[in-house]
């Protein structure tokens, strides 16, 4: 047994008061967790204490909250642990209610005005080819398994939380909902592949409002790593289907490809132009459109050069690595495979496969 | 005042199927939970549903292993018609999007699953349950007909003059208000009475609601002596470890280093039915082959590594998160664990019970198909079919019925009972108090082995207990998300449930299933081959019997 101190944000919406601390002592063995200790405190010394929470298993996806500042499950976050980590003075666990939506009451947010209307936003059901077969659909074990990452999903909102977009652009759709896309996406059965990812590209909020922050691969509590299924969407929108969109996704990822290629790493004062130009640096110096958004585009940039973020003689002078060769014999080896290879935990396991000496190979291990 | 032909209260698979069958069968329909739908417990289903969809099964020998694994206390007539529809079920499941494991042509694979002759569990990894929950889920938000009240918590169903199903009163938990909900009948598929038991692997919403609820109108409740303790939990704080890992191979161990199923289930080893192998693991445990912290070691690391990435993931993260152990590289501690609700509302094969336009389906009701005891992933397939059926049923008699007539006085009990509890001064003991000791009593008398003194002494304190829950008090005095007045409602209604469990227990003088009386050892047939029926009379639990359906299973003695 060990003491704990929980500071708690609490928050009653009918007292007319703002948001307050409040500290509770709790007694409880390090390994229990610190939905242990919310529970404890309500039920020895003040009832009133509201969290959601059921499973106490990381199962059913109630109990997402912040702790000191980390976005997580409560029930499978360890107090010992958590106290650890504590980042105030005196050592007490911060838990307040998670971020980038609506707070009800003390720990507890509005799913509803921000995860599930983001779920509903993406179609979120199958939408099959035409009547089905009399028995099941025949498709490839491989393909089941591989979308079962996505379906481990369990709806708690710790991505939508963490989510550095979604907190300067609330339309984003967001980490949890395109994850649930691709769930359908890459589901063999469904008949609107194309048109989900069209959907997906063309959308302003979609698939390429996100920014590859990886906050939440590290808080999602089942692995799912919304993001990595964020980018297999947009691989399979420009690799398999070539959409060339509107937000200039596809031309961005393609000058990311081609600069690093070239040059092995990034051509900053390339990047926006061939960006605008679906790829290529002259389509946009000479096409009406490119040369709109370049022009749109000054003004960050010299605020760039302002701040000192942006320095325009190493911009434009950009030297090629010593062994760019080896970047390149990189590039040969993988466009050499027939099929894409993609990571999926319930191929490779935790470990990304490494101990196997498979990482390579784990998308494709039979 | 929301009116629907068909309200559903419990939103797991269940109740989800019951209203996407009403509403196919053209009912106005309500779906309403205490939680949001994904939050239920059928998530926590992990393992697999059974079905004889493969050309060399049979739906006959589904039903002969179910009745087997019911010790006979199983109804036939139902177990047939549950073993008839499992295959639809999973194919209108696998259509519908579910992500089922397939096998190497590519058809929906199968896994081996205790007390079962052939390899027929169908399953999503280890996640099965929540899968199906979450396309359900899907096909709700498609189908946006089907009327979803998500947070609210029924009190108490509405019954008119004439003794018939009127209605629900229920509290929108987001802000306090009390509405009636008038239907011309009422779906209940709240799920089991778990929370009762300390530790349990069931959800902390598992307290029973629906069964007591419908025992508080009148409703008959059915073999709630048959508690199902799963043999793989974890120490302390019940976590379950799926049955899916000795499906695939794993195998139990004592401290001695022995396999000690060889002694109680030959044939079957660590497959036999859950009932035979938690009081193998009790009594190694009991006569001191155990380890210190009173369990027995589950070696997971027989199984492929790659398999287990596969197909269990879902426990890796249980073992690694809960336990600290690698379960690919060790053995995990696991004991016998409160697990599973056999008994509940008795229902017919369509779901209803003795009370006009209250169904039931799922874990709260009892058709019963699962008997003493029921088989591993038989409680998917039993949720989907029953709640498909209590669906249909109540959307086709609704056709005919007029809407009944509100009646208000129903939401004023309720609330006057709500502001009672609100305003009442702490005197007594805190809620949390009085759930402890129910927990802590009954996982300690009304277990895997049962005795007459143990049971008495079980019952004597659920009765102190509900005098003491008389006064429990709120810090909460609000009314957004005021947790601690449910939690209150919440242990009226597990210690309904308590009383009724230890009651029937005291009562079935015999063993059969999950009931083992240390004092009546033997399965008797002559006396006992019949359900135990509870009814309220006045305050207590009124005792009666019923017959089991018989179809063309005779009893005979239970080997595995």
């Amino acid at each position: 047994m060990a003491e704990y101190t929980l500071k708690i944000r609490r928050f009653d919406p009918e007292s007319g008061q703002a948001a307050y601390w409040q500290d509770f002592q709790v007694d409880l063995p390090p390994e229990r967790s610190v939905l242990d200790g919310v529970l404890q405190a309500r039920d020895r010394i003040d009832g009133s204490i509201s969290i959601r929470c059921s499973c106490q298993a990381a199962i059913c996806g109630s109990c997402a909250v912040r702790i000191n500042g980390r976005t997580g499950l409560a029930c499978n976050t360890k107090i010992g642990e958590a106290a650890d980590r504590a980042v105030t003075d005196d050592g007490a666990i911060v838990v307040e209610p998670m971020s980038n939506m609506p707070v009800l009451k003390d720990l507890i947010v509005d799913m509803d005005a921000v995860h599930w209307k983001k779920v509903q936003r993406i179609v979120p059901w199958l939408l099959p080819a035409g009547p089905p077969p009399e028995r099941e659909y025949i498709v490839p074990a491989e393909s089941m398994i591989d979308v079962t990452q996505a379906m481990a999903c369990i709806h708690c909102g710790a991505c939508v939380g963490a989510c550095l977009s979604l907190e300067v652009d609330s339309e984003f759709i967001g980490p949890a909902a395109l994850a649930k896309a691709y769930r359908f996406v890459g589901d063999p059965r469904d008949g609107a592949t194309e048109e989900r990812l069209t959907d997906l590209a063309e959308d302003p909020h979609g698939i390429y409002d996100c920014t590859h922050c990886f906050a939440c691969v590290e808080v999602c509590p089942k692995g799912v790593a919304p993001m990595d299924q964020i980018m297999r969407l947009r691989r399979r929108a420009t690799g398999d289907y070539g959409i060339k969109d509107r937000n200039n996704g596809y031309g961005h990822e393609k000058a990311f490809v081609d600069l690093i290629q070239k040059y092995g790493t990034l051509h900053e004062a390339q990047l926006l132009p061939r960006s605008y130009g679906n790829g290529s640096f002259v389509k946009a110096a000479l096409h009406p459109s490119g040369i709109k958004q370049l022009t749109e585009s000054l003004p960050t940039v010299m605020n760039g050069v302002k701040s000192g973020k942006v320095a325009p003689a190493k911009a434009l002078h950009h030297p090629t690595l010593p062994d760019q060769k080896q970047v390149r014999r990189i590039y040969k080896e993988i466009e050499s495979k027939d099929e894409r290879v993609e990571l999926n935990l319930y191929i490779v396991g935790e470990s990304g496969g490494e101990e196997e000496g498979t990482m390579a190979e784990g998308g494709r291990e039979s | 005042m929301p009116q629907h032909d068909v309200l559903i209260i419990g939103a797991g698979l269940a109740g989800q199927r019951a209203a996407l069958a009403a509403a196919h069968g053209g009912a106005s329909v309500g779906i309403m939970s205490k939680v949001h739908p994904v939050r239920s417990h059928s998530n926590a289903a992990q393992g697999g549903i059974n079905a004889a969809l493969n050309p060399e099964d049979s739906w006959e020998s589904h039903a002969f292993d179910t009745v087997k694994g019911s010790d006979y206390l199983g109804d036939q007539d139902a177990i047939e018609i549950m073993c008839r529809e499992a295959p639809n079920e999973i194919l209108d499941l696998e259509h519908l999007g579910v992500t089922f494991h397939r096998n190497e042509e590519g058809r929906l694979g199968t896994r081996a699953f205790g007390g079962a002759s052939a390899a027929r569990t169908y399953y999503v990894a280890d996640i099965t349950g929540q899968a199906i929950l979450h396309v359900l889920y899907e096909q709700l938000m498609k189908h946006n007909e089907v009327y979803r009240y998500e947070e609210w918590f029924v009190t108490s169903l509405m019954r008119d003059g004439n003794g018939r199903i009127s209605g629900a009163v229920a509290r929108n938990i987001r802000d306090g208000s009390m509405e009636l909900f008038v239907a011309k009948s009422v779906i209940l598929a709240t799920g089991g009475n778990g929370q009762i038991y300390n530790p349990t692997t069931n959800a902390l919403i598992c307290t029973g609601d629906g069964i007591a609820m419908a025992y508080r109108v009148g409703a008959k409740l059915m073999d709630m002596e048959m508690v199902q303790y799963h043999p793989t939990t974890l120490q302390g704080n019940g976590l379950l470890i799926t049955e899916g890992a000795r499906g695939e191979g794993a195998h139990l161990y004592n401290a001695l280093g022995e396999r000690f199923m060889e002694k109680y289930a030959p044939n079957k080893m660590e497959l036999a039915s859950r009932d035979v192998v938690s009081r193998a693991e009790q009594t190694e445990i009991n006569e001191g082959r155990g380890f210190p912290d009173g369990t027995v070691a589950l070696d997971i690391t027989k199984v492929p590594r790659k398999r287990i990435h596969e197909a269990l993931r879902e426990i890796v993260m249980v073992g690694r998160d809960f336990a600290g152990v690698d379960i690919t590289r060790e053995p995990i501690h696991v004991k016998p664990g409160n697990h599973y609700t056999m008994g509940g509302v008795d229902t017919d094969i369509d779901g209803q019970t003795n009370i006009p336009g209250l169904y039931a389906a799922g874990e709260c009701a009892c058709v019963s198909v699962h008997g003493g005891n029921r088989l591993g992933a038989n409680s998917l397939l039993d949720t989907l079919v029953f709640g498909r059926r209590s669906g249909e049923h109540a959307a086709r008699t609704g056709q005919t019925l007029p809407m009944p007539k509100p009646d208000h006085s129903w939401v004023e009990t309720e609330e006057r009972n709500i502001q009672e509890i609100v305003g009442r001064e702490r005197t007594g003991r805190r809620t949390s108090e009085i759930k402890a000791e129910m927990g802590a009593t009954m996982d300690k008398y009304a277990a895997v082995f049962r005795d007459e003194d143990g049971l008495r002494t079980a019952l004597g304190i659920v009765d102190r207990l509900k005098d003491e829950a008389k006064t429990v008090a709120t810090d909460d005095k609000g009314t957004v998300f005021n947790q601690d007045v449910l939690t209150a409602l919440e242990l009226g209604f597990m210690l309904d449930n308590a009383e009724c469990v230890v009651t029937a227990a005291i009562e079935r003088r015999e063993s059969r299933g999950a009931q083992f009386r240390t004092d009546y050892p033997e399965r008797n047939d002559d006396e006992w081959l019949k359900h135990i029926d509870l009814s309220l009379n006045g305050d207590r639990p009124e005792i009666s019997y019923s017959d089991v359906t018989i179809t063309q299973w005779q009893p005979e003695e239970r080997r595995y």
